[in-house]
């Protein structure tokens, strides 16, 4: 996984990961964390960084599916894993089409959960993950789910609200019982 | 593409051992300049911030023979490389040693319990770590292992002051022990703090054990937050006295500080307050088990 040496002197890594499905690679040095390999060297501006140390919650991305804070993680540590950042919640990214967000997305826009957006990255991959957990929450546990990130606009009401509404969407997108074909196909 | 650019650590060498004894070895050959790397939930931030400088990272989390948790009859042994959040959800880990998940609810938040190691947490030795609190008030043990063996540790002579801990530097804490609960007791787990997640302006741990009459025989509380080790203190005497005694011997026995945070004086009647809940909701847990054994 040793490649060379950075500018710096140091000893650099080559680290490949799936992220969001796809296989990345890139060459960084041992210190580069997961947020800003993400960033600046996979070009993935999704995932925020705020605070730098684990507080804040706006880098939180699925690491094999569990939440975790993208800051607070060297990429050399997560080589061969798989990454979801909030790019990777899209179903499809090629199109704006509103119908191609996924549920918790969705229910984000309808409550107006959010004012700036710098702290939703985080919020959507949490939230995906917590419902995926606990797919009917109560108002509590949706505040418990949230309770590890920070938002300076909404006061909260808001994104609570999009959690349960997100639990709502989900249950709807869940695939109909197919109807007996008529006439055959 | 930008090398140091927005680096927030200082340059370091990393190395990703496979087994116990290949990090052993480069334990061994680093010495000081070296630390090891588990869930990094508190050791990133410090490097974040440039408070430490080690040359050296020993990565253990390639190491798959640390990922362990197992409990049989005597408790609860955690592998260096188990998440808290593996061992919160563990339903035989928690019957064998309630404090474990009572205390882990209360370790950040899910997020970085995802991540984060409860073994790590103990070799960080914060004296408000939550984990910390309970293996000395459980007398539970570290397993630290190097090139020339390896060693238990008791939780007593564990904590040696503020995250400083009796592990060498050639030494890795392999994995740690909680003691079952004994039988006819209960626990409770209580803290405050300015945020839900956020560190305890102080916490408090309570065991009591009933006697045959289902009457209190003991009662052991540890506090987190309120010196610079986890303090134990052995409760039975002044609880028997009173209420208002037990409260009197836990705030005589924490040594807090003045802080950003809190006072010291309010930490002090935090952790009188917190004992006489902590312990009632024990006692209750205690004769609930009497029940539900019986």
């Amino acid at each position: 996984m040793t490649r060379g040496e950075a500018p710096t002197g140091e000893q650099q890594h080559r680290v490949r990961l799936t992220v969001n499905g796809r296989a990345a690679a890139a060459t960084v040095v041992a210190r580069r964390t997961l947020s800003d390999f993400l960033r600046h060297d996979l070009g993935l501006t999704g995932t925020h960084v705020g605070c730098e140390h684990g507080v804040c919650g706006a880098c939180t991305v699925l690491l094999d599916g569990e939440p975790v804070r993208s800051c607070l993680l060297f990429a050399v540590s997560v080589a061969g894993r798989e990454v979801t950042t909030v790019e990777g919640l899209t179903p499809s990214t090629a199109t704006a089409d509103p119908d191609t967000l996924s549920a918790v997305q969705r229910a984000f826009r309808e409550c107006h959960a959010l004012q700036c957006g710098f702290c939703t990255p985080g919020f959507l991959t949490t939230i995906t993950a917590g419902l995926r957990e606990n797919p009917h929450p109560s108002a509590d546990d949706a505040v418990q789910m949230i309770a590890g990130n920070l938002c300076r606009c909404t006061g909260y009401q808001n994104i609570v609200a999009a959690v349960l509404r997100a639990a709502e969407l989900s249950d709807a997108d869940e695939p109909p019982v197919p109807e007996p074909a008529e006439g055959g196909a | 593409m930008g090398q140091d650019v927005g680096m927030k650590p200082a340059p370091f060498v990393w190395h990703g051992p496979e087994t116990v004894a290949e990090a052993l070895d480069l334990l061994a050959e680093v010495g000081p300049q070296g630390k090891v790397l588990a869930g990094g939930q508190s050791l990133v931030p410090v490097l974040a911030m440039r408070l430490a400088e080690p040359a050296h990272l020993v990565d253990i989390n390639r190491i798959a023979e640390l990922d362990t948790l197992t409990v049989d009859e005597t408790g609860v042994r955690i592998g260096a490389l188990a998440r808290h959040r593996r061992v919160e959800r563990d339903a035989a880990a928690g019957r064998s040693q309630p404090l474990l998940p009572q205390a882990l609810a209360m370790v950040a938040h899910p997020t970085i319990r995802n991540r984060g190691t409860s073994v790590g947490s103990l070799a960080h030795a914060d004296p408000s770590g939550e984990l910390t609190t309970v293996l000395a008030l459980t007398g539970g043990t570290v397993t630290a292992a190097s090139t020339a063996g390896s060693r238990e540790i008791a939780a007593a002579d564990f904590f040696v002051g503020p995250l400083e801990s009796a592990l060498r530097p050639d030494e890795l804490a392999t994995s740690a022990f909680f003691p079952a609960l004994a039988a006819r007791s209960g626990t409770a787990f209580l803290e405050v703090s300015r945020r839900h997640g956020d560190y305890a302006l102080c916490g408090v741990a309570a065991t009591v054990t009933l006697d045959e009459n289902d009457d209190v025989a003991v009662v052991r509380c540890g506090y987190l937050s309120v010196a610079e080790t986890p303090v134990v203190v052995d409760l039975t005497e002044a609880w028997q006295s009173g209420g208002d005694d037990a409260a009197a011997a836990a705030r005589a026995a924490v040594d807090p500080i003045t802080d950003l945070h809190a006072t010291a004086d309010y930490r002090r009647q935090l952790a009188g307050v917190l004992t006489g809940r902590a312990v009632r909701q024990a006692i209750a847990a205690a004769h609930h088990g009497q029940e539900t054994a019986a």
